[in-house]
C-alpha cells in the first residue's frame, strides 16, 4: 500500500513523523532516524542563541507515562546552521552511506515575540522544508510566565512574526493541551496565517514523588506528560483543532501513539501525519517501520486503499450519524 | 515497586548506602543491599536527591547487591563522597550494553584510571566462565591505582601495572604493555594454559587510551570491546545526547560497550564529543 503522504507540496514517504525532542539534536541522528523508517523528522527545538536545560533528573517514566523537564537546551544558531546544512545536502558525513534524506521539520522556540521572529529569520536561510513553531512547551513556564501557546492574543502574535519572515516555507504552530479552549487557540493561529498545526506537546505538567526523600523526582519538580496514558487528550485535540479550523489545514496528530492502529485513530481525528517519540524508549528505533506495517495490515483488512480517505473520518461519521 | 521487567527500571528508587570504602584518596565506593541485575559495562543512571542524576558504571551486581565506584572529580561527584551509609541515593537501571565472552577465552583486559572498576567486574565475572585473564591496570601513579589486589586474587590471572610516573610497575602507558603482548614479546597466561593468543581485548578508560587499543587490536586482527563514554542525560534511548556522529547511533542504547568493528565507525571516537547543549569540543 502507498502510504506516502502530500502535505502542502512536501512529499513524506509515510506519514509517521519523528516528533521534536525525541532523539533529534544532531543531523546524524535525524538520518539515523529516517534509515529506521520515519517519513519525516522533526528536530529538537532551536534558539537563537546558547540556552541551558535543568540538571537531571529530567526524563522518567513508566510504561504508562513518560515525564520530562528538559528544559529545551540548545547550543544555538550555529549549531542549528551546521547540522541543518548538514541534512539539507542529502548526504551524510564521511564515514558513512549515502541516503536519500525525508523532509525536515524545523522546531523553532523562543521568549518573547520579537525573537521568535529572529529566529525564525535564520532558520529559514537554512531551508528546512517546514517551520514547527513550539510555544506550548511547560517547561520554561517558571521563568517566562504562561506558555504563549495559553493565550489568543500570544499565539496569533508568534504566528503572525514567525509568517512575516517565513517566505515560502509552511508554518506549522505547536499546540498545547492545556488550555480551556484549545480549537480558538487554532483558529486565532489559522486567521494570523498558520498554514497548520501540530498537536499536541506534552500533557500537565504532572509530578511525581519519591517516597524514602519525599522530593519530586524531576529536578524541575514537575514536566510534561507523554507516552501511551495521553493519548485520548490528544486524540481529543486533534479532533477539536480539526473542527475549529473547518478541517483545512494539516495537522501533524502527536501524542502517545505507539502502534498502526493509534496512527489511524489520529487520521480519523484529523491528523494528516503522526508523530512518534516516546513510544522509541518501548518499542525501540524500529517503531517507524513497525507502525506503518501496521498501518497497511490494517487498511488491507478493512479494504482502504488510500489514507487520504481516513483524514477526519470520525467527523464525517459523526455527522452522517446525527443527518 | 523496583521490578526491572515492567518498566519501572526507568524511574529511579532511592536505597540507603549500606556501605561506604575509599579506595583512594578521590575514589570512593558505594555498596547498595539491592541487586539490578546489571552485567558487566552496563551503568545506572545515579540520582542525588535534590543536586543530579549521573549515569555511573556497576563496579560489581551478584545478585544481591550492588557496587558503584566513582572518582570525586565533578560537583556531583564531590557531593556524593561526603554522603555516608545510611544515606539515601536514587537508582534506575541498568541500562546499555555489557561486555561477552565465550567460556574458557582468553582475554586481556585494560584498565585505565576509572575504568578499573567495570574491569574487575567483568574480570571476576568471565573467571567464573573459566576464562583466563591477562589484567593490565594503568593510573597516573601508584596512589591512583584501583583494585589491584582485587584483580590478583581472581583465579587464572595474570597482573601487570603501569604508572606515568613510574612509581609501580611499568613506567608508562598501560596500552605498552598491550602493545608487546600483541607482539609475542612478554606476558604468558598463568599455569594451566597453553593458548598464548589472545582471544579478545576488553579496555576501558580514557578515549585515548581506547582509541590506542583500538587501534593495535586493528593492526594484529584481534577481537576487540571497548566502553565509550559520552554525557547521557535520560540513559534509555530518548533524549539522543548520547547519540555519536555520525551514524547516530545512541551510545546509552547501542553501547557503552562496543565492538571495535563499530567503533572504529564512529567519526568522533577520539576526536570530539558534544556536551548537554549538543555543542562539540574537542577530546
Amino acid at each position: 500500500m502507498n502510504l506516502s503522504q502530500t502535505v502542502l507540496g512536501v512529499t513524506f514517504p509515510n506519514p509517521t513523523v519523528l516528533a521534536s525532542g525525541i532523539w533529534g539534536i544532531t543531523a546524524a541522528s535525524w538520518r539515523r532516524v529516517a534509515e529506521n523508517g520515519a517519513g519525516g523528522i522533526t528536530t529538537k527545538s532551536l534558539w537563537l542563541t546558547e540556552h541551558k536545560g535543568h540538571p537531571n533528573p529530567t526524563i522518567i517514566a513508566t510504561e504508562h507515562w513518560t515525564l520530562n523537564a528538559v528544559g529545551v537546551p540548545d547550543a544555538g544558531i550555529e549549531k542549528a546552521r551546521e547540522e541543518i546544512g548538514d541534512y539539507m545536502k542529502g548526504e551524510p558525513a564521511e564515514g558513512h552511506e549515502r541516503s536519500r534524506r525525508v523532509p525536515l521539520i524545523a522546531n523553532i522556540i523562543a521568549n518573547t515575540v520579537e525573537h521568535y521572529g529572529k529566529t525564525a529569520e535564520e532558520i529559514v536561510k537554512l531551508k528546512p522544508d517546514f517551520l514547527e513553531v513550539n510555544i506550548s512547551c511547560p517547561n520554561v513556564e517558571d521563568e517566562f510566565g504562561k506558555p504563549f501557546a495559553c493565550s489568543v492574543r500570544d499565539a496569533s502574535a508568534v504566528t503572525k512574526a514567525v509568517k512575516t519572515v517565513s517566505g515560502t516555507i509552511p508554518v506549522f504552530i505547536k499546540l498545547s493541551p492545556n488550555v480551556d479552549d484549545i480549537g480558538s487557540i487554532a483558529s486565532a493561529c489559522a486567521e494570523a496565517g498558520a498554514d497548520g498545526f501540530t498537536a499536541i506537546n506534552t500533557v500537565g505538567p504532572g509530578m511525581a514523588i519519591d517516597l524514602r526523600s519525599r522530593l519530586p523526582i524531576l529536578a524541575n519538580k514537575v514536566g510534561g506528560m507523554s507516552g501511551p496514558a495521553i493519548k485520548p487528550v490528544a486524540v481529543r485535540c486533534i479532533a477539536d483543532v480539526y473542527r475549529a479550523t473547518g478541517g483545512k489545514l494539516p495537522i501533524i496528530g502527536t501524542g502517545g501513539a505507539m502502534t498502526g492502529e493509534d496512527a489511524i485513530e489520529f487520521l480519523l481525528a484529523g491528523a494528516s501525519l503522526i508523530g512518534i517519540g516516546t513510544a522509541i524508549a518501548s518499542r525501540g528505533a524500529e517503531v517507524f517501520r513497525l507502525v506503518c506495517e501496521e498501518m497497511a495490515a490494517w487498511c488491507k483488512a478493512e479494504g482502504i486503499t488510500s489514507l487520504t480517505e481516513l483524514v477526519g473520518g470520525m467527523h464525517r461519521a459523526l455527522s452522517k450519524r446525527l443527518s | 515497586m523496583t521490578c526491572g521487567c515492567c518498566g519501572n527500571q526507568r524511574l529511579p528508587v532511592t536505597y540507603r548506602i549500606a556501605g561506604v570504602k575509599k579506595e583512594t584518596e578521590h575514589v570512593t565506593t558505594f555498596t547498595f543491599a539491592v541487586s539490578l541485575g546489571a552485567r558487566p559495562g552496563q551503568f545506572v543512571m545515579l540520582w542525588l536527591p535534590g543536586v543530579d542524576e549521573i549515569p555511573m558504571s556497576v563496579a560489581n551486581d551478584d545478585g544481591k547487591k550492588l557496587r558503584i565506584t566513582f572518582f570525586a572529580v565533578g560537583d556531583t561527584t564531590k557531593k556524593l563522597a561526603k554522603l555516608t551509609k545510611g544515606d539515601l541515593v536514587g537508582l534506575r537501571g541498568p541500562f546499555g550494553t555489557h561486555y561477552a565472552w565465550e567460556p574458557k577465552q582468553h582475554l586481556v583486559l585494560i584498565a585505565g584510571g576509572y575504568g578499573a572498576a567495570p574491569m574487575f567486574f567483568t574480570a571476576s565475572e568471565a573467571a567464573k566462565d573459566g576464562c583466563t585473564l591477562t589484567t593490565i591496570v594503568g593510573a597516573r601513579s601508584k596512589e591512583h591505582l584501583l583494585y589491584v589486589d582485587a584483580f590478583s586474587s581472581l583465579p587464572r590471572t595474570t597482573v601487570r601495572v603501569a604508572t606515568d610516573d613510574g612509581s609501580q610497575g611499568h613506567k608508562g602507558y598501560n596500552v605498552q604493555l598491550l602493545r608487546e603482548l600483541l607482539q609475542g614479546k612478554t606476558l604468558r597466561p598463568r599455569s594451566g594454559s597453553t593458548a598464548h593468543a589472545v582471544d579478545q581485548v576488553f579496555a576501558c578508560g580514557p578515549e585515548h587510551m581506547l582509541v590506542a587499543v583500538s587501534d593495535l587490536c586493528f593492526e594484529h586482527k584481534v577481537p576487540c570491546q571497548l566502553s565509550l563514554e559520552r554525557y547521557m542525560k535520560c540513559g534509555f534511548g530518548l533524549c539522543g545526547n548520547c547519540a555519536v556522529d555520525s551514524s547516530g547511533m545512541r551510545l546509552c542504547v547501542g553501547g557503552p560497550v562496543v565492538k571495535n568493528e563499530l567503533a572504529r565507525t564512529i567519526t568522533e571516537f577520539g576526536k570530539y564529543h558534544r556536551d548537554d547543549l549538543g555543542k562539540k569540543h574537542p577530546l
